[in-house]
C-alpha cells in the first residue's frame, strides 16, 4: 500500500522526517524553510515527539545535539543566515559524533539578501563551514518526492555513520507543490544502542568506523566533549597521536564508505561531446532543455554533493570535450567538477544568481555556444 | 501536452487555493502530472497574488510558467500586469465584476486571445451567499471552459482541500461556476 499527496517540498520534508523516526525538532523559523517548522510543530506532538522554537539558530543546533544524546532522532531546518550561525555547534556535532539532520532551504545570499528567492549559495558552507577537518554528508533534492526521500535517507545516513547530515534544498523545491507517493514500508535505520558492559568504549572504532551510541540516562556515565578525546571520551588534548587517530577515524568513516554513500544519476554520457552537471532545482531546467535539444548532450545529476562523487564523475566525463556545470551561485560545485575531471575536459560554469531558475532556453544557448555533436 | 496556467488577483481572494485545487485534481485524480508554484513576498499580501500551475500528460520538468496558455484574472491590476505574457491564441478568463477587458482590448485583438467572462464574485455572493467562495466558482468556470481537468477530479480535489464542514457550500460554488460557462 502507498499513499499519494499533492504537497509543498517543505511539507514533504517534514513528512519524511517523521517517517524516518524524527521525534525532536528545534529551530528558529526562517523563509523559505518555515513550513518545515510549521508542519512539525503541528505533527510531532501527535506521534509523541517534541517541537521547540528556540531563541536563535545557535541554540537550535545545540538543542538538537542534546536531543540526539537524549536518544531522539533530531533535526533542524533553516536557510543561509541560520546555517552560518549553526556552524560552531555543527563542528561540535562532528567532533562528538552526534547524528543530526540539518535542512537548509537555500535562498538568495549572502546575508539576508533574498528571503523568497532561490539560490544554491551554501554548498561550500555545508562542506567547510565549521573549522577543522571533517567529512560531511549532504543530499540535494530536485523534486518534492526527493525532498521526502532524501530527508529519510539523511536520517538513515546520520544513524549509520553517527554524523551530521545536510539536506541542501532550495526555495524552488521547498515551496513548489507536486505529487509524492509514500510507501507503507520505508527503510529506516534505527539507532544502534550499546550493550551494557564494564569495558564499553563510546568512541571506539568498531562498525563503519564508529560505535553504537548510548543515550544520556542509560547509565553509561560517558563524557561527551568537543576537545580531542580518547576512546573513553576523556580529553587528551596535547597528544598528537590521539588527535590524529580520532580525526582520521571521523573522516575515514565517511571516506571509506564513499561508494555506498555517493549517489548520482547519469544519462546519455557515453559518446557525448558535451555533458551537463547539475544538482537541486536547476536539474529541472536541464532535463527540460535536453528534451528540447537535438544534440547529443550527456547529463549528470548529483544527489550527494558531499562526499563529492569525484571518481564516478571522472569516469563518466573522461571522453567529453566540454562539461557545463549549472548551479545557482557564482561557482561552488563547479570547482569540484573541475578538480574531478583532472583537465581531461574543459569545465565551464553557468552560474545563475538573482533568484530565478535558469530557463531551458538559457541552458540551450550555453550548450549551442559550446558546439559539440 | 504541457498546459501552463496562471491565476491572479488580490491577496485574500483564494487565488493560491484555486491553483492548488487544479494541481491536485490533475495529479491525484486525473492521472496527469502537475506542479504548482506561487509568488512569495510583499506583493502576496493585499496587492497582486499570483499562482501558477503546469499540467501535462507526462512528467513536468521545468516547473515554472513561461508563457501561459490560460490566464485567469480576478483583479484589474493583475489583468493589466500579466496579460502581456499570455500566449498567442491563448485563453483569458476574467471576472467582469473585478476586471475590465476593455483595458486590454488591443492585446486581445492583436494576439487572437479567446476571452471568457465568468462573474465569479457576483455568483458567489448572489447564489451561494458567500463572497469568499468566488475562487471555487472560478475553478468551476475554468474546468468547464478549458477542460484541463475533469469535473469529477475537481470535485474530489475540492472535497479534500477546503476546511471541514464547508464542503457542501464549496461544491455548490463549483457547480455554479461550471454552469456559468454553459
Amino acid at each position: 500500500m502507498s499513499e499519494e499527496f499533492f504537497i509543498q517540498g517543505n511539507e514533504a520534508c517534514a513528512k519524511g522526517a517523521i517517517a524516518a523516526g524524527c521525534r525532536f525538532f528545534a529551530g528558529y523559523p526562517i523563509t523559505p524553510s518555515t513550513e518545515i517548522a510549521e508542519t512539525l510543530a503541528r505533527e510531532l506532538p501527535k506521534v509523541g515527539g517534541s517541537f521547540v522554537q528556540m531563541e536563535d539558530e545557535i541554540a537550535s543546533a545545540g538543542a538538537i545535539i542534546g536531543g540526539s544524546w537524549g536518544g531522539a532522532k533530531s533535526m533542524t531546518a533553516t536557510s543561509g543566515p541560520g546555517i552560518s550561525l549553526m556552524q560552531e555547534n555543527i563542528g561540535y556535532a562532528f567532533m562528538s559524533e552526534t547524528p543530526i539532520v540539518i535542512v537548509d532551504v537555500q535562498r538568495g545570499s549572502p546575508s539576508t539578501a533574498q528571503p523568497t528567492m532561490a539560490a544554491q549559495g551554501d554548498m561550500m558552507q555545508a562542506r567547510w563551514g565549521s573549522h577543522g577537518d571533517y567529512e560531511p554528508i549532504a543530499l540535494s533534492p530536485s523534486s518534492v518526492q526527493e525532498f521526502f526521500d532524501f530527508t529519510v535517507k539523511a536520517f538513515n545516513l546520520a544513524e549509520e555513520y553517527r554524523v551530521p547530515v545536510f539536506v541542501m534544498a532550495d526555495e524552488v523545491i521547498g515551496h513548489m507543490r507536486e505529487k509524492i507517493v509514500v510507501d507503507e514500508n520505508i527503510e529506516i535505520v534505527p539507532r544502534k544502542r550499546p550493550e551494557k558492559s564494564d569495558d564499553f568504549l563510546p568512541f571506539e572504532n568498531i562498525e563503519n568506523g564508529t560505535t553504537p551510541m548510548p543515550a544520556f540516562g542509560d547509565g553509561f556515565n560517558i563524557h561527551v566533549t568537543g576537545l580531542t578525546h580518547d576512546e573513553r571520551g576523556y580529553p587528551d588534548t596535547n597528544n598528537p597521536e590521539t588527535h590524529d587517530k580520532l580525526i582520521q577515524r571521523i573522516c575515514d568513516k565517511v571516506l571509506n564508505n564513499k561508494d555506498k554513500i555517493c549517489s548520482l544519476k547519469a544519462e546519455n554520457c557515453e559518446g557525448a561531446d558535451i555533458i551537463i552537471v547539475s544538482y537541486g532545482a536547476p536539474v529541472r531546467s536541464v532535463v527540460e532543455a535536453m528534451k528540447r535539444s537535438d544534440k547529443k548532450v550527456g547529463f549528470i545529476k548529483i544527489d550527494t554533493p558531499w562526499p563529492f562523487p569525484d571518481e564516478k564523475i571522472a569516469e563518466l566525463t573522461k571522453d567529453a570535450k566540454d562539461i557545463l556545470v549549472v548551479e545557482m551561485n557564482l561557482g561552488q560545485m563547479y570547482y569540484e567538477v573541475d578538480r574531478a575531471c583532472k583537465r581531461n575536459s574543459n569545465v565551464h560554469l553557468m552560474g545563475v544568481i538573482g533568484g530565478l531558475l535558469p530557463t531551458p532556453d538559457e541552458i540551450l544557448e550555453q550548450v549551442d555556444r559550446l558546439g559539440g555533436n | 501536452m504541457r498546459t501552463e496556467i496562471r491565476i491572479c488577483g488580490f491577496g485574500g481572494q483564494g487565488i493560491i487555493l484555486a491553483g492548488i485545487i487544479l494541481g491536485k485534481s490533475a495529479s491525484l485524480f486525473d492521472d496527469k502530472e502537475a506542479v504548482q508554484t506561487q509568488s512569495y513576498g510583499p506583493e502576496a499580501r493585499g496587492g497582486a497574488s499570483k499562482c501558477e500551475v503546469v499540467i501535462s500528460d507526462s512528467t513536468v520538468d521545468y516547473p515554472k510558467v513561461q508563457s501561459p496558455d490560460i490566464l485567469v484574472a480576478m483583479s484589474n491590476e493583475a489583468l493589466m500586469k500579466y496579460i502581456v505574457d499570455l500566449k498567442d491564441g491563448g485563453t483569458l478568463i476574467v471576472d467582469p465584476g473585478t476586471t475590465d477587458v476593455e483595458d486590454v482590448k488591443e492585446f486581445i485583438e492583436e494576439h487572437n486571445i479567446e476571452v471568457y467572462e465568468a462573474p465569479a464574485t457576483k455568483t458567489a455572493t448572489d447564489e451561494i451567499g458567500l463572497k469568499i467562495v468566488a475562487n471555487i466558482v472560478m475553478v468551476g468556470a475554468i474546468t468547464k471552459i478549458t477542460k484541463v481537468i475533469s469535473k469529477e477530479a475537481a470535485i474530489k480535489a475540492i472535497e479534500v482541500s477546503v476546511p471541514k464542514g464547508t464542503e457542501e457550500k464549496n461544491i455548490a460554488a463549483f457547480e455554479a461556476g461550471y454552469a456559468l460557462a454553459d
